[in-house]
């Protein structure tokens, strides 16, 4: 018999309908799963136990009158703590937010609960989602489920090991320049980033604001769609929130990939991938030629330049996004004699140094006399990779890479040389900084018995193009393997 | 003896009275207690996010049509980052290199000559928050620590530069009271500058008439009336002159006007200028301000100050009187209407800027609280028309009205002020008066007119003032002719 | 080419309180990656727009609607500091 909390969230559902058994039953099972891994993983900051089992018990009562909110009525999830939540402490990972209550709820947070989804509890992330590897996390690292000596990726690396292990059906992160897709690809799960603008930025606390967007973490396609569909949607308070009708996700997932063009992106094979990544994905490159797509490569010289032109626009967002904790209003405060001090003092000893790395970075970029070489050209070669990337799509219907160049690397071993930590998006950025959604799917282990992650990009508002290669992929992976820490018999660390 | 130009440029902010805020739907509400009217996106709390409000874009343009200005089609929002506790993002939602508004202009006339002010460029901001300073004097200099309250942190806040085209202290005022004028006909603010509803800031420099260079500038802030703006920018004027010819620098500075000792005051120097690093807001997408919309934000323009004093002046008033009326909407309206009616534009032009606004500043009252309706003014310019009231008496009545004793026709009977027009009735006067006096008759009749005033004066003092003085005038003269 | 920093300036301008040894580290690590950032002055972007936003909206707007605030408690328990129904920090340096 399956331990409930194993249950992908679409069995779940059907068993919840059918009586097979409550949502309390369901939450338990999943609380008692985060019990037994959390000393080995930490992928919870907050655990809201009372909170959770209140909305099981809710969505018991909503089945037994009758009462169908949707697909995630009853599902226990988690979310990155980077997105309010009224009444639980979010942190954003960050010291200097340690303690803060927020009094309001992000609006996916809102969706949720409106559709009877469970919240179980703020997962952990590389503070203000600053992160390759969620060991930039104030208040600890979270570990691979796979190999706890190892990272479970970043920034959302919370939610990634969370739901691997069970102690979520699914949750929720936030991708910037790859921080759903990478740890997706580290955890062996599915992560997706949406286009930009499909789900409401209000309420997740910004980090890039012309590149954050929130997207799901399941361990199959289907559950990745449910999961996206009960979020996207205009909102009038997010004004770069997509404003015309919502694109379909869900409705090709069975169509197979015959007769679709698909192109590998030329600049992310070879040279730069780990080996064993980069055997694996020619291996599905084959598959999916085999399947009936008509597979070729693609140049995109620009995307050789993303990685470049994010780490000047992100982080000089992200100065200006990251100016408002001073200690004035919320937060952390250190005391000083003047204001200025006190807010020098508390924002030195509020942030870490990846984060302070990167506001003198933005700061930098955008000062007088070094705007025009910096943040102003870079936005000009993202011009130029989304005019690439335009000009591609007028010849396949999706893009594929590896998501990362490498699989899990070992918790320490990156974090002495920064560059090197950024290297780890070098795949996933290109994406953020188009708008485009892409998703990554697992579709083996290498030879260490880590996850591999395969990436599908498509053109802006065609999810349902990215969901239909999504699903052929993880048909032809047939990857059902699963962490050993994901069961219930583990003991605690 | 040198001889110095000043070249001043002046700097407004107006805050627009919609309902709700700039980026956010609190309530813009003056009187609110401290900090009630916040929420996460004024407070910048975490997670926050602004959108625009469609109302304050469309007051926004509205001003810069008033004034003339083009208004560009595609425009941004930037971020203008600087750290302060009462801006709570620590930075400003603004507009830098591409404003919604730009090359307007405003003519005004000081003392009979026309000056035309340039309008360098509107745009769109937001307000930041309001700090009190913990000290005696309530002054940023000796203060322990401060209180902030955000109820007016994001509200819509709309900023006018003009080109430094002004060149006195005269020129300035009347640029400001002209601007208010303009902005107030248009419903968008009350802009009270002692309110803060409108603030002016005035960019100040001097140079040697001839030169072409400009002199190094110094802004003023903090002046709280027309009359601290003028009084200001003269003080300055010459503190650079004096600074200059004795040999010093004027510092670009930013300074503080000090009401009561008449001066301006450099504020503490940072170490270094503030250096914005604008970049294009990336929370808020592009404004697109198309034909359609132009014409529309054109079309709906009311009659703007200046083309209703002109309007005035055609129809046969002065132009003081004309700039008086303008001054007060009230006022402005009460003639509009009465002229309308019918009444003599002249006539009710001088009631108005005379006895009426004597009598609403001496009870203290807005022609609101009284009850003078454009058809009493109609009725008594007719009444002083048709000789039924002498001026004098017609002065009378209308202080009656205004106190809200009736109509004209009403308080004149009560109060038993209609002129005596009847010839007749004043036939037997002037004859009693002459008959009184025969050799002022003798003179009248050898062609002196001199003594007719005295006559009409007995006569008038006879009736009790009620005499139609031209009537009885007329009458002696003729009695004059004829023996 | 290396690139300069003048890391104090930076650091000042963006209110962080750091030390002599922890600027020098920042600036070393700044200049790495501005070396390798720089590269992107090599392509061709003459007359290229820059692009701020994914999406190409414009007027993205609310209508001028009163909603409810903040309740004042709430909001005020979360100040670090505060004095009554007021924020309240040190005194302040700068005027504006």
């Amino acid at each position: 018999m399956t331990d409930l909390a194993d249950l992908s969230i679409a069995s779940a559902g059907v068993g919840l309908r059918r009586g097979g058994f409550s949502s309390r039953e369901l939450t338990n099972a999943v609380i008692h799963r985060a019990a037994v891994t959390e000393s080995h993983l930490h992928a919870y900051l907050t655990l809201d136990q009372e909170g959770a089992r209140a909305a099981a018990d809710r969505a018991d009562a909503d089945f037994s009158a009758g009462v169908d909110r949707g697909p995630l009525q009853g599902i226990p999830l988690a979310i990155k703590d980077n997105m309010t939540t009224r009444g639980i402490e979010t942190t954003a990972g960050s010291k200097i937010l340690s303690g803060w209550v927020p009094p309001y709820n992000a609006t996916v947070v809102d969706k949720l609960n409106a559709g009877g989804a469970v919240l179980v509890g703020k997962t952990n992330l590389d503070e203000f989602a600053m992160g390759s590897s969620t060991e930039n996390s104030a208040f600890g690292p979270t570990r691979n489920p796979w190999d706890t000596d190892r990272v479970p990726g970043g920034s959302s690396g919370g939610s990634a090991a969370a739901v691997a292990v069970g102690s979520a059906l699914g949750a929720f992160g936030s991708d910037t320049g790859g921080s759903i897709r990478q740890p997706a690809s580290l955890c062996g799960l599915v992560g997706i980033k949406p286009t930009y603008g499909m789900v409401s930025r209000y309420g997740l606390i910004a980090f890039a604001s012309s590149l954050d967007q929130i997207g799901p973490f399941a361990r199959d396609v289907r559950d990745a769609a449910t999961l996206l569909e009960a979020v996207v949607g205009f909102d009038i308070r997010d004004a770069t929130s997509y404003r015309g009708e919502t694109p379909d996700i869900s409705s090709l997932l069975d169509r197979g990939v015959e007769g679709m063009k698909i192109g590998i992106l030329a600049e992310l094979t070879g040279e730069g991938i780990a080996p064993e990544v980069d055997q694996a994905c020619r291996a599905m490159y084959d598959k999916l030629a085999d399947a009936g797509a008509n597979v070729r490569e693609l140049s995109l010289p620009a995307a050789g330049y993303a990685l470049s032109a994010y780490y000047l626009i992100a982080p000089a967002e992200a100065s200006a996004n990251l100016a408002r904790y001073d200690g004035v209003r919320y937060g952390l405060r250190v005391d000083g004699d003047t204001t200025e001090e006190m807010m020098a003092k508390t924002r030195a000893e509020g942030f870490g140094p990846e984060v302070i790395r990167r506001i003198l970075l933005g700061t930098y970029a955008l000062s007088a006399g070094y705007y025009d070489a910096f943040y102003g050209q870079a936005q000009k070669v993202r011009t130029l990779l989304r005019n690439e990337f335009a000009a591609a799509y007028e010849q396949v219907d999706v893009l594929v890479s590896p998501t990362s160049p490498t699989t899990a690397f070992a918790i320490g071993e990156r974090t002495d040389d920064p560059l090197s930590m950024y290297f780890a998006d070098v795949c996933t950025l290109p994406s953020n900084l188009a708008g485009d959604p892409s998703g990554s799917i697992p579709i083996g282990l290498d030879g260490d018995g880590l996850p591999i992650g395969f990436q599908v990009m498509a053109p802006a508002l065609h999810e349902a193009q990215l969901f239909r290669v999504a699903a052929e992929v993880e048909r032809l992976a047939e990857f059902e393997v699963r962490p050993a820490l994901a069961t219930s018999e583990v003991t605690p660390a | 003896m040198i001889d110095w130009e000043a070249v001043i440029g002046i700097e407004t902010h107006v805050e627009l009275q919609t309902r709700s805020k700039m980026f956010c739907g609190c309530a813009v509400n003056f009187g609110a207690e401290p900090n009630t009217t916040v929420c996460p996106v004024c407070l910048a709390l975490p997670g926050a996010l602004p959108v625009p409000n469609e109302q304050a874009i469309e007051g926004i343009l509205r001003i810069g049509a008033a004034f003339g200005c083009e208004l560009v089609e595609d425009s941004l929002f930037h971020r203008k980052n600087y750290f302060y506790p009462d801006l709570p993002k620590n930075y400003q939602i603004s507009q830098y290199d591409v404003p919604l508004c730009i090359n307007g202009r405003l003519d005004i006339d000081v003392d009979g000559e026309e000056v035309t002010i340039g309008i360098t460029r509107v745009h769109m901001e937001e307000d930041t928050g309001k700090s009190l300073h913990g000290s005696e004097s309530g002054r940023i200099h000796d203060a322990d620590f401060s209180l902030l309250d955000f109820n007016r942190s994001g509200v819509p806040l709309v900023e006018i530069v003009s080109e430094p085209d002004i060149r006195t202290p005269e020129q300035a005022r009347e640029y400001a009271a002209e601007l208010q004028r303009v902005v107030r006909s248009l419903g968008v603010s009350d802009v009270r500058l002692e309110e803060g509803s409108v603030r002016f800031d005035a960019n100040i420099s001097v140079r040697r008439a001839g030169d072409e260079v400009l002199g190094t500038r110094a802004e003023v802030k903090n002046m709280n009336s027309l009359r601290s703006l003028q009084r200001a920018v003269a003080y300055e004027i010459q503190r650079q002159i004096g600074l200059i010819e004795s040999g010093g620098e004027v510092i670009q500075e930013t300074r503080h006007w000090d009401e009561a000792s008449g001066t301006t005051s450099g504020m503490r120097s940072k170490e270094e200028s503030e250096d914005y690093r604008y970049f294009q807001e990336p929370d808020l997408v592009p404004l697109h301000v198309d034909d359609s919309w132009r014409d529309r934000v054109f079309a709906s323009l009311p009659e703007l100050p200046s083309a209703r004093r002109r309007r005035m002046v055609a129809s046969g008033i002065d132009r003081q009187a004309a700039a008086t009326l303008v001054d007060s909407e009230d006022l402005a309206d009460l003639f509009d209407s009465a002229i309308d009616l019918g009444a003599d534009a002249a006539t009710v032009a001088n009631w108005l800027t005379g006895e009426v606004v004597a009598y609403l500043r001496r009870h203290d009252v807005a022609l609101s609280g009284t009850s003078l309706a454009p058809e009493h003014l109609r009725e008594l310019a007719g009444m002083v028309g048709d000789g039924t009231l002498s001026s004098t008496a017609a002065k009378d009545v209308l202080g009656y009205v205004l106190a809200g004793e009736g109509t004209p026709g009403e308080v004149a009977a009560a109060h038993d002020l209609t002129q005596i027009s009847d010839a007749g009735a004043l036939d037997s006067e002037v004859d009693r008066v002459l008959a009184e006096n025969p050799d002022v008759l003798d003179k009248l009749r050898n062609g002196d007119m001199k003594p007719i005033g005295f006559v009409v004066g007995q006569v008038m003092k006879a009736t009790r003032g009620k005499a139609d003085p031209q009537l009885v005038s007329d009458l002696i003269r003729s009695k004059a002719g004829a023996n | 080419m290396p690139v300069e920093i003048d890391i104090a300036k930076v650091a000042r301008l963006a209110r962080l309180a750091l030390s002599e040894d922890e600027l020098a580290g920042y600036g070393a690590q700044l200049e790495d990656i501005l070396d390798h950032a720089e590269r992107i002055g090599a392509l061709p972007t003459e007359g290229v727009p820059p692009t701020s936003h994914p999406l190409p909206m414009t007027n993205a707007f609310r209508a001028d609607e009163v909603r409810a605030s903040l309740d004042r408690e709430e909001v005020l328990e979360q100040a670090p500091a505060r004095e009554g129904v007021f924020f309240r920090v040190p005194r302040i340096l700068g005027e504006t």
